[in-house]
């Protein structure tokens, strides 16, 4: 069965075909390409995944931050990744699950910022708000042909005044808060920030901002062992968007002698 | 039995370098009734002539509501108006559900600018023999648009188009300046001037021949709760509007000039184009 409706004849709809340009140019072939397109097996399961990322509201906007680290399975395979990513003037991503699935959605976003902005120029661009929106039906939308993008987004970004900051799975699930954590930092980072951060999100600046930051990768860099203790840090203010390179964690490990039961010592 | 050797095809240009099949599409806008569209720093509105087809008919409808924030006056075949208001209400649904946006309204016009380009390039086809005006408010603010069935779209401060429309643009350019200042209800005053001229001899402005599409904060007589989105006024609600128009020679605010003779009434024949 073709599933295409401008191979059945005249389109029948606009959402198809919005010019009304059948028949004059090529027509897309959605046909099975070869002899395997009926054994394609889609996504299983995540490859080459990162762990969590964090965000929270703060007085000048929001900050985000996430390791640099991309793991296959339990291998530490990849240690310098930068998965928070700039999308427009306004809006930034940070990205857990599936790399490769990740860099897809960059590409498709940087794409669909070229037809937005830079065709259009006509001084409608997009703000965190609708760039969350477009995500959310994307995710969606490939979960509902059974072929989802492996992925937890945080969207984060400050457009005329006003901050948003927002979450979109696999599954199409959004939700919004003032702190957000996926992964394993959702249930060892996303307590930690909610107490640092909640009902005092115009009173937080920056240097604070950044110390509960820290100090949220510092917890799950010593629980999560798919982490690392190099990370980066976006910002999303008035003044746009600014990531940071990748910064080193402060560690102690001091306490480790002490732990007792795990491993080859006895007593 | 054409008037032209270069009529019959669309896609052929003639020795002038005329599409003439082009040039007749914008013949048939000036063959509907007039709709006039004017827009200050807060308002956008678009008024329109109802034609009924006789004291038994009802009148013809002349205004679409597209979205919230996006109306149309239509000129021209009605059915093709359709198609191409059924696409601009899918572009504004498409916009809501992927972006959470309204559209932006520039971006709906080019849109059913390209659609009617298409239609003026290609073999086999026809370009769409209706023309609009379109009211919208986004973040930039109030806009009046004119789309065009040759595949062009332009913003104005005012515009008028359809039958006898030349008179009221003649209003439009003597008042345009004051209108970026007005109130609403001093905005539709004038739309209703400009209309007025578009007018046969014998007939006035009525509150069944009449139609009111507006963008922006409701004026002190409208109905309570109208809100900002765009609304048509019809029938009674807009008997005060007609009311306050003051007579030709003052809204004028000069001797008005000899009436510019009436379009040829409509023969048989086509269209005689100028050459």
């Amino acid at each position: 069965m073709d599933h295409f409706p401008t191979n059945w004849g005249r389109p029948r709809n606009d959402a198809f075909d919005a010019y009304n340009t059948y028949p004059f140019h090529v027509r897309p072939d959605n046909g099975p390409r070869d002899a395997f397109a009926d054994n394609v097996q889609r996504t299983q399961q995540p490859i080459v995944t990162g762990t969590s990322v964090l965000a929270l509201k703060y007085k000048d906007g929001i900050m985000m931050a996430a390791d640099c680290l991309a793991s296959y399975g339990s291998l530490a395979r990849f240690k310098d990744i930068q998965r928070l990513h700039e999308v427009g003037k306004f809006t930034v991503i940070g990205a857990s699950g599936d790399m490769s699935d990740y860099q897809y959605l960059q590409t498709t976003l940087d794409e669909l910022l070229i037809s937005e902005e830079i065709t259009a120029a006509d001084g409608h661009s997009l703000g965190p708000v609708e760039i969350h929106e477009y995500l959310s039906r994307l995710m969606y939308g490939r979960r509902s042909r059974l072929n989802p993008l492996w992925n937890s987004i945080l969207v984060g970004g400050v457009k005329d005044g006003k901050s948003f900051l927002a979450y979109v799975d696999l599954l199409g699930t959004t939700y919004s808060s003032s702190t957000l954590a996926t992964g394993y930092g959702a249930y060892i980072a996303q307590p930690l920030l909610r107490k640092a951060v909640e009902g005092r999100e115009m009173d937080i600046d920056e240097n604070e901002a950044r110390k509960i930051m820290t100090d949220c990768l510092r917890v799950l860099f010593y629980r999560d062992a798919r982490s690392l203790n190099k990370y980066q840090i976006a910002t999303v203010t008035d003044s746009g968007v600014a990531i940071s390179p990748s910064m080193e964690l402060g560690t102690q490990w001091g306490f480790a002698e002490g732990i007792r039961g795990y491993g080859a010592q006895t007593q | 039995m054409f008037r032209n050797t270069y009529d019959s095809d669309n896609t052929v240009f003639s020795p002038q370098g005329r599409l003439h099949q082009v040039e007749y599409s914008l013949e048939a806008v000036k063959q509907g009734s007039a709709a006039v569209g004017l827009r200050s720093k807060t308002h956008a509105v678009i008024l329109g002539l109802k034609r009924s087809t006789g004291e038994l008919a009802s009148y013809q409808q002349k205004m679409y509501r597209i979205d919230d924030h996006v109306g149309i006056a239509i000129a021209g075949l009605t059915s093709d108006a359709r198609v191409l208001s059924n696409f601009m209400r899918q572009q504004a649904m498409g916009s809501k559900m992927v972006f959470n946006r309204p559209v932006p309204v520039n971006r709906l016009v080019s849109a059913i600018a390209d659609k009617a380009q298409v239609n003026t390039q290609e073999y086999g086809r026809r370009p769409y023999g209706v023309g609009f005006l379109v009211i919208g408010h986004d973040h930039t603010g109030p806009h009046l648009y004119e789309f065009s069935p040759s595949g062009t779209s332009f913003e104005y401060y005012a515009m008028s188009i359809g039958a006898r429309s030349q008179s009221a643009k003649t209003y439009l350019e003597k008042h345009y300046e004051k209108f970026v200042d007005c109130d609403l209800t001093d905005l539709i005053r004038h739309g209703l001037h400009a209309l007025r001229e578009t007018l046969q001899q014998d007939k006035e402005l009525t509150i069944n021949n009449t139609s009111i599409g507006i963008i922006g904060p409701a004026a002190s007589s409208e109905a309570p709760g109208s809100g900002e989105s765009f609304r048509i006024l019809e029938g009674e609600p807009i008997s005060g509007f007609l009311q306050s128009m003051l007579p030709k020679e003052e809204a004028m605010g000069f001797a008005p000039a000899p009436a510019a003779p009436a379009a040829a009434p409509a023969s048989d024949q086509d269209v005689q184009m100028s050459e």
